[in-house]
């Protein structure tokens, strides 16, 4: 045998490499999810009625006052738990999409996805007359029709990446289209409900609600947690992970599903948020900076930008008027979208 | 079907759970072969109906013209691409009916422009070869890692373990596309033009590493070359494309002749012994030279 003439190469090198990258992701972990809990402390704590720290901790552990508990359980939390729970299911389906499509425009609220679930929630809410639970299921159906129709649209043998995107750019318009002329025919008072639900808002959270997202949730990120180890061989490209034993159309497609699940979910409980999806693994990416998939990272960067936004929306803005989250999650996602236009390119990488 | 004989001891046919599936790669000869096989995307074919046996734990080149087919047949050897027509089979088995990870662990392929994620280290690069001997049960171990430090031994990586891809230069970022197929522990290495955009030194270096891969571990190379010279001098076989059909097959020497080279490339040109090792040397004649 010849290897056992070989010396054995020293692993060293390599455990350290693993070490310091670990560190590295761990160590920007715990920052976000401190950065996390201190947003989600100032917002149960600040607003019309302003608890002190001794005050909400006396309340979560269960002896508030009546107002107290009022405040925190019935108007607070559930508004700061519904958050959490986009921030996470936008945050992770974006990441799904630009991984298993390897391209940075490749998310929801690029390629029509949510659009498609405002333009079926807006034809239920205004042509059918539905209430919000019918809406929710309408925006769902619309999410999950566009991404199987652009899929289908894309499939060429198989689906590449900018393909998808661009066909998915193409169907975005047509559902704005849509959308347009849905809120053009409809009376005034309710394309302003309309409005209101295409913004995007936490508002009116109610527990219930929050459980039914919760447990998808709690169905689809360990399916995705399963997933993970094919999403890695396919950051490769498609040759070099089917050579590696991953069925690289299959797992994209699961993952793509997975992907629309949790938008059409999350669109379907608190409207298009605008560019949660599309930014937070980015900017998680960047953070980590070691190629690795960082969806735990950017799941907290989602929770942080949905907490900032809708925090923002209800107490930083000068006036009365509360406004919602989704107008600041624009105001944040527009900019970041044209400094990757005008940096993809010089890098070498637009494609 | 006919069933594999006298190898079946080193093909696990299922996945091992307590012993490692190191041993068995560096001694088995698995070989794989081509019947009949057309190959092509959507609609156009590429390969035509071609019959091929690699030979196991020899060095086997593919030459041809641009657009001759090779990749493509590289691919469908591979199970990239399922065949049109005709079978590739492993050890006597349609491949296209094994698991994939099994596959894995026997065929590895490096494309010819692979991806690296951004921002990705040498070594996580290099681990991720790992993935096909990775189960539900079988995490990331000593022996992974023993195996990663020796592939990246060999391929002179492992002082560059802890450095970013974006940060080497064209040589070394081949060395550790190597190394990550190396790590994989293929018994049948395919690789599609490893010495594209590598000047000359670079390439000889690669195709020494490949060299002493196949003499020191056994392993079998099949791969894409567009360096008639080099090919003649690196390959036990050759073999020679032209429009998706195999024109020639076998030891340099009696393939590279100067009516294979006008009949695959429509060149004319000299073939003289290569001074160094005696091997085929073309030496290409254009409209200008060479009339005397």
């Amino acid at each position: 045998m010849t290897t056992s003439t070989r010396a054995v190469a020293d692993a060293a090198p390599l455990a350290l490499a693993r070490t310091l990258r670990h560190r590295r992701e761990r160590r920007i972990v715990l920052v976000l999810a401190a950065l996390v809990l201190l947003v989600a402390a100032l917002s149960l704590m600040v607003g019309a009625y302003n608890l002190s720290v001794p005050d909400l901790l006396r309340t979560l552990v269960g002896q508030g006052s009546s107002s107290e508990n009022f405040i925190v359980f019935k108007l607070r939390l559930p508004r700061l738990t519904l958050a959490i729970l986009v921030g996470v299911a936008f945050a992770v389906s974006g990441a799904l999409f630009q991984t298993v499509l390897r391209n940075p425009l490749a998310s929801p609220d690029i390629i029509g996805v949510t659009g498609g679930a405002s333009a079926a929630a807006v034809f239920g809410l205004l042509v059918l007359g539905l209430g919000s639970v019918a809406t929710s299921f309408m925006a769902f159906a619309g999410a999950m029709v566009v991404a199987t129709a652009i899929y289908l649209l894309a499939w060429r043998g198989g689906v590449v990446g900018y393909r998808f995107v661009l066909i998915g750019v193409g169907v975005a318009f047509m559902v704005q289209g849509l959308l347009g002329y849905l809120l053009s025919r409809a009376d005034l008072r309710n394309a302003q409900d309309a409005l209101t639900w295409l913004v995007g808002s936490v508002s009116g959270a109610r527990w219930p609600e929050i459980a039914v997202l919760a447990g998808f949730l709690a169905v689809l990120l360990p399916a995705i947690g399963v997933l993970a180890g094919r999403m890695r061989m396919l950051q490769l490209g498609d040759d070099t992970a089917s050579s590696l034993g991953v069925h690289a159309e299959r797992s994209r497609l699961a993952l793509l599903v997975a992907a629309v699940a949790l938008a059409a979910l999350a669109t379907a409980f608190v409207g298009p948020l605008a560019f949660i999806a599309f930014v937070s693994a980015p900017i998680a990416r960047r953070l980590v900076g070691t190629g690795s998939l960082a969806l735990l990272p950017a799941a907290l960067i989602g929770v942080l930008i949905t907490t900032v936004a809708d925090f923002t929306a209800q107490h930083l803005l000068p006036g009365s008027l509360e406004l919602p989250a989704g107008i600041i999650t624009g105001a944040i996602g527009a900019p970041y979208l044209l400094w990757l236009l005008a940096t993809q390119n010089r890098i070498g990488k637009g494609a | 079907m006919p069933q594999p004989t006298g190898q079946t001891t080193a093909q696990p046919t299922e996945k091992p759970v307590g012993q490692t599936a190191v041993a068995p790669a560096a001694s088995a000869r698995h070989a794989l072969t081509a019947t009949g096989l057309s190959l092509g995307y959507d609609g156009t074919r590429i390969v035509d109906n071609l019959d091929l046996a690699i030979e196991p734990g020899a060095i086997t080149v593919i030459v041809g013209a641009n657009a001759s087919g090779k990749s493509t047949l590289l691919r469908g050897l591979a199970r990239l691409l399922p065949p049109q027509a005709g079978t590739v089979t492993l050890d006597g088995r349609n491949i296209a009916g094994l698991p994939s990870r099994q596959v894995a662990t026997i065929v590895g392929l490096l494309p010819q422009q692979p991806i690296a994620p951004e921002g990705i280290g040498v070594a996580d690069l290099v681990g991720r070869g790992r993935y096909p001997h990775q189960g539900w049960f079988r995490h990331w171990s000593s022996t992974d890692d023993a195996i990663v430090a020796e592939a990246m031994a060999a391929t002179q990586t492992l002082e560059l373990a802890s450095r970013r891809m974006e940060e080497l230069s064209g040589g070394q970022r081949q060395r550790v596309w190597i190394a990550m197929a190396l790590a994989q522990k293929p018994d049948i290495l395919l690789l599609d033009e490893p010495t594209t955009f590598l000047d000359v030194t670079h390439q000889v270096e690669v195709l020494d590493l490949l060299h002493e891969l196949n003499h020191e571990q056994g392993t079998t190379v099949v791969m894409v070359l567009h360096d008639l010279n080099l090919a003649a001098r690196y390959a036990d076989r050759l073999v020679v494309m032209r429009q998706g059909r195999i024109i020639a097959e076998g030891p340099p020497a009696q393939v590279l002749t100067e009516a294979v080279v006008l009949d695959a490339f429509g060149l004319t040109a000299r073939i003289i012994a290569d001074p160094v090792c005696g091997s085929p040397l073309v030496v290409p004649i254009g409209r200008f030279h060479g009339t005397a």
